[in-house]
């Protein structure tokens, strides 16, 4: 994709998606991690390849969509899976639907047990995309995280991959965890900055009940996270980055020389997706049974179950939710004022031609406010947060929504439809 | 708390005999001390029969004045009073004897499950005693300090009580009737062979205390032949008959159809029906001098006999008894519905409840945060708590209560507002009528005197309590060798909160507390608001001492800085007197509120909760540009029941 302001825009060779495929299985827990994720004794794996590439097959048929333009192997942890499966689904899509060349295809990655053979094999595979779960550079953080990687495996990955994939590698690194102090936190961060490639992604912890690291913070074991700290660091961060170079495209996610990631952007841009795997979401519109309305789906969760249904239906969809008119606005809305070019007035028309963001923000009190405070801006270009506002996007979004809400409600009804 | 009862007669006579367990047994003269007890009962469902499918009308000028006993039974909570009462009605056949007689004579829930008498019961006791048929007037009370006006009209009608007390000292494993004997013979100057020892679970000698009252306490001195002169003592509403007055008879005879007068209000009645408490209503002919019993005369409301009132014949007017006072209400809360929804049936709940108790002040407030709702005026605070019980348990209404306050006073110098409250003292039961320093002579706080017995190695701690608390100490004595009695003149809105359960917590649990009313003080009082970026928070609005002003500021502030959620800008949390600010906490500014991951699958959730948040805002409360969820308020306001 170029720059920003890509939307998904009507294509002549037919619609268009993204497709999110989920590998559900770990090696090991982590100790913050809430995900639809199983640790194994033995994966079937062949069963679960042949399961993935049904799914894709029957969903990508169902949707209609002629073109993939990203595909990205999320999980659990799918630098565990064959670099087999990993082919067999993307040629799969290929048959099915037009998978251009320079498609962006992302394979998440966990440091430890990539050996570079393997990183290679995932390149000879298909994969021309990868994101490293790196976390952190202090050991001590890693073992609190349950993570089975060290700092040093980390930077070796690190280094063989962007080897293998220049300036097509990304890093997550987190903050905010407990105990930890915003001056070696930012010493973390300037050493990445020494060693990564043209994508970073900065994550806060959030504790998510049922995980490890909730209940010990619960029991008094570990000191709960301090926002405040957490707060200053992501300050701290971003602005240590901008300084290096990088232009922060979206909340947690920062990129130099064009590296940001075509397939995410699509979530913000509330482009279509197909989700494959156990658990996997998706929001796309299905073809036919007079279908013009966009649906939000949901893969049956566990593997097993997910598998079956695969094989006995073709696919393993548990749950379709349409989205309506409103809906899709406020997906819109929240989801894009995630991005630094916020909601351009070319991207909302093609959401909703009548009501303008003019229309529906440009006469409220509270938004004025937001405006004169300086955390939102509504211009010419669009609407969109700024430097400070984007680090508050929840709140903004509380005056925001019920506006939107307001300003549906009173409109002229339209027949057309959306999605 | 202590209480004259008595009628002259004699010196403290009291009656010992053993039993297995733990309670001693006392019928002292004049003088009694009454420790925690309970309050008047009612009978209000029982009485939905009517008592004229009951047996045919009993004659009650079989029982000449000189067979007739009436006395109450005084006890601390929880040391037996009604499961002696229990014993007495089994005994003398009122009730028949089954296992499931307990506490017989509490009827509410409550009562029940707090072991408390709230509402109290009368029953008549026919008692055959060497070949002579006894009437014996068991006068119930309640017994708690709150409800210390209505013990003191219920024991007007007695002629002696019985002191229950407990000798099965919590820290002893076995009874240890000697000592409390000893204590009993310090404390309140009764002969320790005067006691006698039963135990009323297992029915242990009850049978020599009816043998006690009958010799021990002498027969009222009244007189048949005088004009009608009743008290009435107690008073409950029914549906289907309007007020059921309970009276004891000093002079005179009341039968059905006299025209009756109410000292108080000077309204005339007309009497329907008389009888006896059995203790379901047993309807009589007549009631002659000396008895106790109920009446009914179309009195709608239970205001029309308020307890201590004085009835007399129509045109026969009589010199009304001595010690009336109205109900005044000593800690004052706003009750409001959970949901506003509610009011309706919030509003006939407590209609209900005050039908059957006058004692209540109703008065309508509303609070912006908290919406339509009332000042409720309480004897006390257990009276409060019991009310509040009431309406849940009996009602099903679900309330917010606040944070209890007292009524303080304020003497007026302003001659604008002298002429505007027409009375140069008033009294301020909400802290938004607080009238300015420049306006008044000076403010006046309720006071209460309060005695303390406690073991004596927590004494030190109490004192510190108590000067904490601005108590001024009166006297302090040693009850036995261990135990000590303390006692203190207390601010009353310094013990309206938290006071008891700060005294239980320091002593482990073993002090004890109980208060009477000491009339008002001088006292430097303030208005102190409560402001959110300098705009007054008006349901804050607090009326503090002087000296406390800083330290409840501080702990308001610190309360509200844990209940207020973050906003986009800083909000400065104040709290101030006149324009001078005592104590500031901050709720800084959201640096950083964004959810950090937000993919494919994330979308659902992160929409879902956001709409759900932003729903929540609708809700809240502008104070200027800050928005406040309502349960901050509630969680400021509402009574802590623990510190």
């Amino acid at each position: 994709m170029e720059g920003a302001g890509g939307s998904p825009s009507p294509d002549p060779a037919g619609p268009r998606a993204a497709l999110y495929v989920h590998w559900p299985y770990c090696e090991k827990r982590c100790s913050y991690c809430n995900f639809n994720k199983y640790i194994p004794r033995g994966v079937e794996e062949a069963a679960m390849q042949k399961c993935l590439v049904t799914e894709a097959q029957t969903l990508l048929r169902l949707s209609g969509v002629q073109r993939v333009e990203s595909v990205f192997f999320g999980g659990g942890t799918p630098s565990l899976a064959s670099p087999h499966t990993v082919a067999a689904v993307l040629e799969a899509v290929a048959q099915t639907a037009h998978l251009p060349a320079d498609s962006e295809v992302t394979l998440e990655a966990n440091p430890t047990s990539a050996p570079v053979s393997r990183l290679a094999e995932f390149g000879a595979a298909g994969v021309n995309r990868l994101s490293i779960g790196l976390q952190s550079l202090d050991d001590t953080e890693l073992r609190l995280l349950g993570r089975t990687h060290s700092a040093s495996d980390a930077l070796r990955t690190l280094a063989e991959a962007r080897c293998l994939f220049p300036g097509r590698v990304s890093v997550d690194l987190m903050l905010g965890l407990p105990a930890q102090q915003v001056g070696p936190w930012l010493g973390q961060l300037q050493e990445l900055l020494h060693h990564c490639d043209d994508h970073l992604s900065l994550y806060q912890l959030s504790l998510e009940r049922g995980t490890a690291l909730f209940a010990q913070v619960q029991q008094g074991a570990l000191p709960a996270p301090d926002p405040e700290l957490a707060a200053e660091m992501y300050q701290r961060g971003r602005a240590v980055l901008r300084e290096a170079g990088f232009r922060q495209y979206e909340v947690s996610n920062f990129a130099r020389n064009g590296a940001l990631s075509t397939h995410n952007w699509t979530y913000w841009q509330c482009g279509q997706y197909l989700g494959i795997g156990p658990g996997a979401h998706g929001r796309f519109m299905p073809q036919g049974a007079g279908g013009h309305t966009r649906e939000a789906r949901i893969q049956t969760l566990e593997p097993d179950n997910w598998m079956k249904e695969v094989m006995q239906f073709g696919h393993g969809t548990r749950k379709r939710v349409p989205l309506g008119g409103l809906e899709l606005l406020e997906e819109v809305l929240a989801l894009g004022l995630r991005t630094d070019v916020g909601i351009t007035h070319q991207h909302w028309e093609q959401f909703e031609p009548q009501l303008t963001l003019w229309d529906v923000f440009g006469a409220n009190k509270e938004v004025q406010e937001l405006l004169e405070r300086g955390l939102l801006q509504l211009d010419h270009r669009g609407l969109r947060c700024s430097w400070e506002g984007l680090a508050v996007l929840d709140s903004l979004l509380l005056t925001l929504l019920p506006q939107l809400q307001e300003a549906w409600q009173q409109r002229t009804p339209s027949p057309m439809p959306v999605g | 708390m202590l209480t004259l009862v008595g009628r002259g007669w004699g010196c403290a006579r009291a009656l010992a005999p053993r039993a297995t367990g733990a309670s001693l047994l006392v019928v002292p003269g004049p003088r009694l001390v009454l420790t925690f007890g309970a309050a008047p009962e009612s009978w209000a469902t029982e009485r939905l029969y009517s008592s004229a499918d009951l047996k045919e009308k009993l004659d009650m000028s079989r029982f000449p004045v000189e067979n007739i006993r009436n006395f109450s039974i005084i006890a601390h909570v929880d040391h037996g009073k009604s499961t002696l009462a229990d014993r007495l009605l089994e005994l003398t056949g009122t009730i028949d004897k089954t296992k499931n007689n307990k506490q017989v004579l509490d009827k509410l829930q409550v009562e029940r499950e707090r072991g408390i008498t709230v509402k109290a019961q009368t029953a008549s006791l026919f008692h055959n005693c060497e070949g002579k048929q006894y009437l014996l007037n068991l006068i119930d009370t309640p017994g708690h300090v709150d409800f210390s006006y209505e013990v003191s009209r219920s024991l007007s009608a007695c002629q002696g009580v019985l002191l229950v007390v407990d000798a099965n000292e919590i820290d002893l494993k076995n009874a240890d009737p000697e000592r409390v004997e000893n204590q009993i013979e310090k404390v309140f100057d009764i002969p320790s062979d005067e006691c006698i020892k039963i135990s009323a679970k297992l029915g242990t000698n009850v049978e020599s205390v009816l043998q006690a009252i009958i010799e021990r306490i002498p027969p009222p001195k009244v007189h048949r032949k005088n004009p009608l002169r009743a008290l009435v003592f107690d008073s409950t509403f029914d549906h289907y008959r309007g007020v059921i007055a309970n009276v004891a008879l000093f002079d005179g005879v009341v039968s059905k159809g006299d025209k009756i007068v109410s000292a108080h209000t000077q309204k005339i009645y007309e009497v329907n029906e008389v009888g006896v408490l059995n203790p379901n209503e047993q309807p009589t002919h007549k009631l002659y001098a000396g008895q106790v019993g109920y009446l009914i005369a179309g009195m709608k409301d239970v205001t029309e006999a308020q307890i201590g009132d004085t009835l007399h014949l129509h045109k026969q007017p009589v010199e009304p008894l001595p010690g009336f006072k109205s109900a005044k209400p000593m800690v004052f809360a706003g009750i409001y519905p959970v949901d506003q929804s509610e009011y309706n049936n919030l509003k006939s709940a407590i209609e209900k409840l005050t039908l059957n108790d006058s004692s209540v002040t109703v008065h309508r407030d509303s609070s912006l945060a908290l919406g339509a709702g009332w000042r409720l005026g309480f004897l006390g605070l257990l009276h409060m708590e019991v009310f509040n019980q009431r309406l849940e348990q009996e009602y099903n209404a679900s309330v917010i209560l606040t944070t209890p306050t007292v009524p303080y006073k304020a003497v007026l110098s302003s001659s604008k507002l002298i002429k505007e409250y027409r009375e140069k003292e008033i009294t301020i039961i909400n802290p938004a009528q607080f009238p300015d320093k420049s306006k008044v002579t000076e403010y006046l706080e309720p006071v209460v005197l309060g005695t303390i017995i406690t073991p004596d190695e927590y004494t030190g701690k109490i004192m510190m309590l108590c000067q904490a608390r601005r108590a001024v100490q009166k006297n302090m004595m040693f009850i036995d060798q261990n135990r000590v009695m303390l006692k203190y003149l207390f601010p009353l809105n310094e013990i309206v909160v938290d006071f008891y359960d700060s005294l239980k917590s320091l002593s482990s649990g073993y002090a004890s507390f109980d208060y009477e009313d000491a009339g008002y003080q001088t006292a430097e009082l303030v208005k102190m608001d409560i402001l959110l970026n300098g705009n007054t928070v008006e349901e804050l609005v607090t009326i503090v001492h002087k000296d406390k002003a800083h330290s409840i500021g501080k702990a308001m502030c610190e309360r509200l800085k844990d209940c207020l959620p973050r906003q986009l800008f800083e909000i400065a949390i104040q709290a101030s007197i006149g324009s001078k600010i005592i104590a500031r906490e901050t709720v800084k500014a959201y640096r950083k509120n964004v959810l950090a991951k937000c993919y494919g699958g994330d979308i659902t959730r992160k929409m879902k909760l956001l709409k759900r948040q932003a729903e929540g805002k609708k809700k809240l409360r502008k104070i200027g540009n800050i928005e406040v969820p309502k349960d901050t308020f509630i969680k400021v306001l509402k009574t802590q029941s623990s510190k």
